[in-house]
């Protein structure tokens, strides 16, 4: 039968290509085995890593910053919670609206609605955008009280640095700010937003440890950025509590004290440890400015402000230390071998050569020793004694006791000063040496140039007789065996009796009735100071005028009046505490810096900081008294 | 009605309802509700263990859809060979239909919204193809098979729906027409020569196919020679769906523990891109076991085949496991990146109504050629007879 035929044909070509048919797609269904072999066994380990990449996202913890303290303990620069009100888009129903509801509890300028609207665009929907930082408690709470009508707006708190001293202490403890280009390193904390990290001062001299280790969160994430969840967490190492020699007391007395002068700076030492109980410079600014982030406009004040405020007069703020030289002129004599007895006859002035060289009393002391000189302060005297020394035995004995280099404090901007040398004049100037130059550098005028801190060391040395160093910094709370010894400072290679005649003659300036201080002389038993004033002309007084009369400085102009200064330790038997205090341009040493000091030294004394036997890394609280 | 009769005494009372019922091979109903088991499964595990959006609505379509297949199945093969042709004509309407709503509308077309389910009709195509050619090579002496002109009609009746679903636009959908039509003209006799010329014919038609594609389309395809060129762009898809299933290894992350697809880095994971979320949490023992349960079933299919006396039916199973094949082949090649990103669905796990529908209603045609094995149906049809 053929249809019979033609069936079976059919059924043998049906069966041959559906069999073949078949045979393909098992194969085709072994290449994908084979592939998933290939993928999940072969190739997974590469994937696995990739997946751990896409899934796992990695988020930096900014540790709090280190507290500043002083050396009670006493707050110095803390962490504040610092609210910031942020909005999530997708959060809010409209956002318009919210941004106008928002606009009536906070009021928003254009400007700030600009950058919001550029951000929320820019960013994806569930990122925060910050609508305005540093809130008052007032708008925490006006928002919050809102907030059920504000879907979208959180408040979160973040920490931000505050110095409750504000600018008392701004010039040593400087000031935190958004970390420059130039600040980047290889701490992935510096890429944080909103990260500060200390620019000047104790805060970046400290930096690294007071910035604490960056903790990390591991945390989940889904294709779009989004948080799922926290994997895992370490929390890093906040910051280091720093403990500085600072007392706080002090510190804001001594500021307060000179805040109202136009420039001014003073140092408060601790003879035995060196400790800095107190460094001023005025004026001073406000270190939170920058903390909050300043204003170009702020910025521009503070640096085109001819006063400088952001310049810590107390170590990079020069001047002649005029009279408060004579002691190591003095000692530079003794150790030529001046008698201290040695007598000359002060009439007002001194010729030498075609020049003459007046003393600051213009007729003359009369008789004067080596304790008189110094006890009002004779200019004539010095010209002779400084003539017999000589000019680099003088300069020999000014940089032993730290003039003409760095204290090497730490804090930035410390300048060396200048102790002229013959030498040091033929390098610069080509010209040798005038030996009338020395009478001028005999009463600190002339090429010498010093800091305040120096100022203060050296006072600090002649009370102590050893080579007091000073140090802002006591140590880490944390670790008190890494707190910092007290030092013994080695003695210095000055014959005691030398430092005695000095010593005397600093007593007789404050103590002794015809003392250039003594109207400014510590009255307290057994806190009585000893001390030298200074006066620093800044001009030259032509001889047209000395004929005609010095002008006073009352008449003179602010900027040409001279710098008044004063160096003084106590108590005058067991000296203990240091302190220079210079004022600019404030006429006579006695009058406008001795006061400071007078009352500066009694207010330390008072306090005590230093307290009495073993001192822990936080000296015992002094006892207040009214 | 005389071959009504004459099949009624060949089978004796093997047609009644009730004996019909019996005839349903229940085994493979068994395997088909194991493999919408590990569908349900994965939707869940692809909602990050909830029921909600999508494992209980598609559970709730399985259930329809099994109702769907028995009752196609237990429509006699006779029926569906007589009606062969107009629900062809009637799918290449709707398609039609879908092409003038799209330019209407806008963009892509591809659904038909009937309130109540809105049905592609590119997928119903898949079985309706099936169908007609089924029906045009029952009737076809041997001799003349390798006629050319007998070739001409199958070619139209497989590039005419093609080009329409092409032009929808949906390449996955349009080439898996053309690759079951070219089956099941393979299966029916078609001489090998006429194949080797479409081929030349469609590579010269390379060149042309690519100027008719869509942008988006020959993105795919670039991406797809070399996907990590672009791994945020178009390539983000395969790259992504390779790290799921590579770094789910040999035996997964476990049930509910896949991270790749529960954190959105998998796109569309509960439709195209399902396997990738199984072989993430099961790893190459759940991709090779799925595979097997899928190889099982075109077993059947090929077996339904085999032992269906008329050819209609034989050529009818052939092509629906054909089509069941190539769901599962290019939708697993494609998630491992074997091929370019098309939209195929995988069967009976994907989400999706009318995917679901009409996987389940080849299933019931095919369930129909067994339970209607010993019918023979004239090669000259049934009306004329």
């Amino acid at each position: 039968m053929p249809r019979s035929h033609d069936d079976q044909g059919r059924s043998r070509t049906f069966t041959r290509r559906a069999l073949l048919v078949g045979a393909g797609q098992a194969g085709l269904l072994g290449l994908l085995g084979g592939r998933l072999y290939y993928l999940q066994v072969q190739e997974s380990d590469r994937y696995k890593m990739l997946a751990e990449d896409n899934r796992i996202n990695l988020r930096l913890l900014a540790p709090p910053r280190g507290r500043i303290v002083d050396r009670f303990g006493v707050p110095l620069a803390v962490n504040v919670e610092n609210y910031r009100l942020l909005l999530v888009r997708e959060q809010t129903p409209d956002f318009e609206a919210t941004l106008e509801a928002l606009s009536q509890i906070i009021p928003l300028n254009d400007k700030e609605l600009a950058r919001i609207r550029r951000e929320v665009l820019r960013k994806r929907g569930f990122v925060p955008v910050t609508v305005r930082d540093h809130l008052t408690w007032r708008q925490v709470s006006r928002i919050e009280v809102n907030a059920p009508d504000l879907a979208g707006i959180s408040i979160e708190a973040a920490q931000s640095r505050y110095h409750p001293q504000a600018a008392m202490s701004a010039q040593v403890l400087g000031y935190v700010a958004a970390p420059s280009q130039a600040d980047l390193s290889d701490d992935p904390l510096l890429q944080l937003p909103g990260f500060r990290i200390g620019k000047t001062g104790m805060e970046r001299i400290y930096d690294t440890e007071l910035r604490g280790l960056a903790g990390s969160s591991h945390v989940e994430v889904n294709a779009g950025g989004r948080i799922i969840r926290e994997l895992a967490r370490d929390e890093g190492k906040p910051g280091r509590e720093l403990v500085l020699t600072l007392d706080a007391g002090i510190q804001s007395y001594l500021h307060q004290r000179i805040v109202g002068e136009t420039a001014a700076a003073g140092v408060v030492l601790d003879i035995e440890t060196g400790d800095v109980l107190a460094l001023s410079s005025v004026p001073s600014y406000d270190p939170n400015g920058f903390s909050r982030g300043l204003t170009a406009a702020d910025w521009r004040d503070l640096t085109s402000d001819p006063l400088r405020p952001l310049n810590n007069r107390a170590l990079s703020g020069l001047y002649a230390p005029g009279s408060t030289y004579k002691m190591l002129v003095a000692l530079a004599a003794l150790e030529a071998g001046v008698n201290p007895h040695h007598r000359v006859y002060c009439r007002g002035v001194v010729q030498l050569g075609n020049a003459r060289f007046h003393c600051w009393k213009k007729h003359g002391h009369g008789w004067m020793d080596m304790h008189d000189a110094l006890k009002r302060s004779c200019d004539t005297y010095f010209y002779d004694i400084s003539r017999k020394a000589g000019i680099d035995r003088i300069s020999e004995m000014s940089r032993r006791f730290g003039l003409g280099s760095p204290v090497g404090i730490g804090l930035e901007g410390e300048k060396a000063g200048l102790v002229p040398t013959k030498d040091w004049k033929q390098a610069i100037f080509g010209e040798p040496w005038q030996p009338g130059e020395t009478l001028v550098t005999s009463i600190g005028q002339g090429f010498i140039l010093t800091t305040p801190l120096q100022l203060a060391v050296m006072t600090a040395r002649l009370a102590s007789g050893r080579m007091v160093q000073p140090r802002l910094a006591r140590g880490f709370l944390d670790d008190p065996a890494e707190a910092l010894d007290n030092p013994s400072f080695p003695e210095m290679t000055v014959p005691e009796p030398h430092f005695q005649i000095v010593r005397a003659g600093m007593d007789a300036v404050v103590n002794h009735v015809r003392g250039t201080a003594y109207r400014r002389r510590i009255k307290e038993e057994g806190w009585e100071m000893a001390g030298k004033t200074g006066t620093s002309q800044v001009r030259r007084i032509t001889l047209a005028e000395r004929r005609a009369g010095v002008i006073k400085n009352k008449d003179l102009p602010w900027h040409r009046r001279d710098h008044a200064l004063f160096v003084g330790y106590a108590p005058v038997y067991a000296p203990r505490y240091a302190c220079a205090v210079i004022v600019e341009h404030g006429g006579g040493g006695s009058k406008a810096a001795a006061p400071i000091v007078r009352d500066v030294l009694t207010v330390t004394q008072r306090r005590d900081p230093t307290g009495a036997g073993a001192r822990p890394l936080l000296a015992g609280r002094p006892v207040e008294d009214g | 009605m005389a071959f009504n009769e004459h099949a009624l005494q060949r089978h004796g009372p093997g047609l009644k309802l009730s004996d019909k019922i019996w005839q349903i091979n229940w085994p493979m109903i068994l395997l088909i509700g194991l493999i919408a088991l590990v569908g349900f499964a994965m939707l869940y595990s692809a909602a990050g263990g909830n029921w909600q959006p999508w494992a209980a609505r598609q559970a709730m379509r399985f259930g329809v859809g099994l109702a769907l297949m028995l009752t196609v199945a237990l429509v006699d093969i006779r029926i569906w060979f007589r009606w062969a042709y107009l629900l062809y004509a009637g799918v290449v309407v709707l398609l039609i239909a879908v092409e003038i709503m799209g330019s209407i509308g806008m963009g892509a077309q591809r659904w038909i919204d009937l309130k109540i389910i809105q049905i592609q009709p590119s997928e119903l195509m898949k079985i309706a193809i099936v169908l007609a050619l089924a029906r045009y090579y029952h009737g076809l002496p041997q001799e003349e098979v390798t006629r050319p002109s007998r070739v001409l009609a199958p070619l139209v009746m497989i590039l005419a729906p093609a080009a329409l679903v092409l032009k929808q636009p949906d390449l996955g959908t349009a080439a898996m027409l053309i690759m079951v039509g070219g089956a099941l003209l393979f299966i029916a006799g078609v001489a090998l020569w006429k194949f080797a010329i479409v081929l030349v014919a469609g590579l010269s038609a390379i060149p042309i196919a690519w100027n008719a594609l869509h942008d988006y389309q020959r993105q795919r395809v670039l991406t797809f020679l070399d996907p990590e060129t672009d791994p945020l762009g178009s390539g983000y898809h395969i790259l992504q769906s390779k790290i799921a299933l590579g770094s789910g290894g040999l035996l997964g992350k476990g049930f509910l523990g896949g991270t790749q697809s529960h954190l959105n880095f998998l796109p569309e994971m509960q439709t195209d891109f399902i396997f990738t979320v199984l072989a993430e949490e099961f790893g190459l023992a759940g991709g090779l076991l799925l595979i097997g349960l899928y190889t099982l079933l075109f077993v059947y299919g090929f077996a339904i085949g085999f032992r269906s006396r008329n050819l209609f039916a034989r050529l009818l199973a052939l092509g629906l496991t054909c089509n069941l094949f190539l769901y599962v082949f290019i939708n697993i090649a494609m998630v491992m990146g074997l091929i370019p990103v098309v939209g195929v669905p995988l069967p009976l796990i994907s989400y999706g109504g009318t995917a679901m529908l009409a996987v389940m209603a080849g299933l019931g045609l095919l369930m129909s050629c067994y339970v209607h094995r010993d019918v023979r149906i004239p090669r000259r049809g049934l009306a004329e007879d």
